[in-house]
């Protein structure tokens, strides 16, 4: 009862002022609209980033690394120390990782694990004419790479399947294709290591946006990787996991690196430096968001206490007439709040269609060939933040001048008459 | 049967420090019993509308001692003494208070509103009784600044009694009307008291006005001269 009064008498001022309170809220839609649309743009950017990153690594690697024998004689002598003598080389053989099969069984019971995918690195050199051009075939299991690892969006011309249907094939990075000037459909010639010259079918071209790896990577079936290097068919020299639980990897590097005898690197420990940068983004669109919202703080506050000072007598009267100091507070709170509400709820929507705009924005990159426009986040976590943020500022704006409306001394103005 | 009392004030002392400290009520006392109409005269600058800021607890920086209704004021919360005049005290200023953003009959349901004893509806109902009174009901949905100031000033009468206050006070209520209608706002407190037994204080600088009332008081240099 008594707040509809209150209700009511601000919305009968804020009526007989809808010019300045227009304008009041449009400052809250305009930083509000912006300040959504900016979050939206600004993570849906860092999403597909770290997706960049994320989507195609996994989240904990197993493999062999070549490193000098740990156990150097001389260590038997002397103990453990500072020891600059060191002769024991690395040995041959060492980058197979041992019983791989039971290895893979072993991870795919695993509850935490989401899934596993083999892998072979193979150096080779591609034989062009009279020069060799160095390069790495990866041997993978096509199915769990596209499961796990969207590998066919990766593939931007032929078929990632076509890697396990025809057999002695290899899908080029695009830029070592484009240096042999294979097309697809072409027999090119790899060397190996050890010797061996094998005729590879062109079914496909990669491109990750990463131009580095593409120059170099290209990717065949696991079983063609074996069968070059001659090895059988339980040879893997990598074991790549994903997991339910993304944090849990440096922890489950931790446990079942030694229990398997191989290395376990984690995703976190391969890319430190990936958080920081979305985390500086982040931060850098809050701060903008933020700002232009302390911006239409100010405009509130200085067209509430405009409108005090218009309504002075409107204010001695209701003090007169047995309102309270609190009672014209809540006036007061009630204008500021109904700016911020009706200001910011529209701009929420606009917020909406500027984001669902930019995501209409084509964007085509060389280095991106899966995004095709803007990528924009709507995350209604930014939206929550927003309306948030404009009811907070609406808020603090319109405490002061309602503080004021409320100590007004109603003898002072019916006196000054 | 003895009558209430009303309102009693008790050497009632008001001092301005700005820009020199200045005492303008030096010692009032007074009581007002129901029913009773009495008028405050007296120069102009002696104290009147000081005395009357006070009596109706808009003012609380003074020395003395105030009783409305057999309550003490003097020590009582702001928001007490909100619903105090809210409730037992209706006001009616020279200048046409009302609220421009409202019609008549709004301004005079606020009030009302505020003290929630009654439903809207019945409000309204009495809200338009009141105007009805006052040869107002026609022009109950106008807003306030479309009315002529006689007119508001009815509607500022009608605005003090719709919650049946205790007392009424006015500051020189007519002082900023014309003859024609100051006499129908004298006319009107007259009715008030006679015929509805309304408790009235009212400052007036119409000696006819004073003439008219059951008793008058007359203030000079912040005392009262005598009664
Ligand atoms: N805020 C103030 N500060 C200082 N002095 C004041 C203040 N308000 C009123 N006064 C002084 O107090 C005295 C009484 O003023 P008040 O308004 O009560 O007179 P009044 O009897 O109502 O006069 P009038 O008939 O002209 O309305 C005057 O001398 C005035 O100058
Ligand atoms: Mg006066």
């Amino acid at each position: 009862m008594k707040f509809q009064l209150i209700f009511d008498i601000a919305k009968a001022l804020l009526i007989a002022r809808w010019k300045q309170t227009l304008v009041a809220a449009v400052g809250v839609t305009f930083s509000i609209t912006m300040f959504v649309a900016l979050l939206g743009f600004m993570n849906g950017l860092n999403n597909l980033l770290d997706g960049l990153i994320l989507n195609r690594s996994p989240h904990v690697r197993f493999f062999n690394e070549i490193k000098p024998n740990p156990d150097q004689p001389i260590e038997g002598f002397y103990g453990e120390g500072m020891n600059i003598i060191r002769s024991i080389k690395p040995s041959g053989g060492l980058l197979k990782i041992h019983n791989g099969g039971a290895i893979l069984e072993n991870l795919k019971n695993d509850p935490r694990v989401l899934g596993v995918a083999p892998k072979i690195s193979l150096q080779v050199f591609y034989n062009v004419g009279n020069i060799d051009i160095t390069g790495v075939i990866n041997g993978i299991d096509v199915q769990a790479e596209r499961s796990l690892f969207a590998f066919e969006d990766y593939v931007t011309e032929g078929n990632a399947e076509d890697l396990e249907n025809i057999s002695n094939s290899i899908i080029l990075g695009k830029g070592a294709a484009d240096r042999m000037l294979a097309n697809i459909g072409d027999v090119i010639q790899a060397t190996t290591a050890s010797g061996d010259r094998f005729r590879l079918r062109v079914v496909g071209y990669y491109q990750s946006g990463l131009q580095d790896l593409d120059n170099v990577q290209s990717y065949a079936s696991i079983s063609t990787a074996q069968k070059m290097l001659g090895e059988p068919s339980n040879y893997m020299t990598d074991i790549q996991v994903k997991l339910n639980d993304f944090d849990q990897s440096p922890a489950f590097a931790r446990e079942m690196g030694p229990i398997f005898g191989t290395q376990a690197e984690d995703i976190q420990m391969a890319n430190a430096q990936f958080e920081t940068g979305s985390d500086i983004r982040n931060m850098i669109s809050y701060a903008v968001g933020i700002t232009l919202l302390i911006v239409s703080g100010f405009g509130i506050y200085n067209i509430l206490n405009m409108m005090i000072y218009e309504k002075m007598d409107t204010i001695a009267i209701l003090k007169a007439i047995g309102f309270s100091g609190l009672d014209v507070k809540g006036i007061f709170m009630t204008i500021a709040i109904g700016i911020g509400i009706f200001g910011g709820g529209i701009g929420l929507f606009l917020g909406y269609l500027l984001s669902m705009g930019i995501d209409q924005v084509p964007f085509e990159t060389e280095a991106l060939p899966t995004v095709k426009t803007f990528p924009v986040s709507y995350d209604p976590k930014y939206y929550i933040i927003g309306g948030v943020f404009s009811l907070l500022t609406t808020f603090l704006a319109g405490y002061l001048p309602a503080r004021k409306a409320s100590s007004i001394d109603p003898v002072e103005i019916i006196r000054g008459k | 049967m003895e009558k209430k009392t009303v309102l009693e004030a008790k050497s009632i002392h008001k001092y301005f420090y700005n820009p020199t400290k200045a005492e303008v009520l030096k010692g009032l006392s007074f009581s007002i019993k129901a029913g009773e109409f009495v008028s405050v005269v007296g120069k102009s600058g002696c104290g009147k509308s000081t005395l009357l800021y006070i009596l109706s607890t808009m003012d609380t920086d003074y020395k003395g001692e105030l009783w409305i209704d057999g309550e003490p004021m003097r020590k009582s919360s702001p928001t007490y003494l909100s619903r105090i005049r809210n409730e037992k005290i209706g006001f009616v200023f020279q200048f046409h208070y009302l609220l421009n953003e409202f019609t008549a009959l709004e301004n005079v349901m606020i009030p009302g509103l505020k003290l929630g004893k009654y439903s809207k509806q019945e409000l309204e109902h009495k809200a338009m009784e009141k105007l009805r009174i006052f040869d107002m009901a026609d022009h109950a949905t106008k807003k306030a600044n479309q009315l002529s100031g006689g007119q508001k000033q009815r509607v500022a009468i009608a605005r003090a009694l719709i919650n049946d206050p205790l007392i009424i006070m006015g500051d020189e209520p007519s002082g900023n009307l014309d003859k024609k209608n100051s006499d129908i706002v004298f006319g009107i407190f007259q009715e008030l008291a006679k015929e509805f037994h309304q408790t009235l204080l009212i400052v007036t600088h119409d000696p006819d006005f004073a003439a008219g009332t059951d008793r008058t008081i007359t203030m000079e240099d912040g005392k009262i001269l005598d009664e």
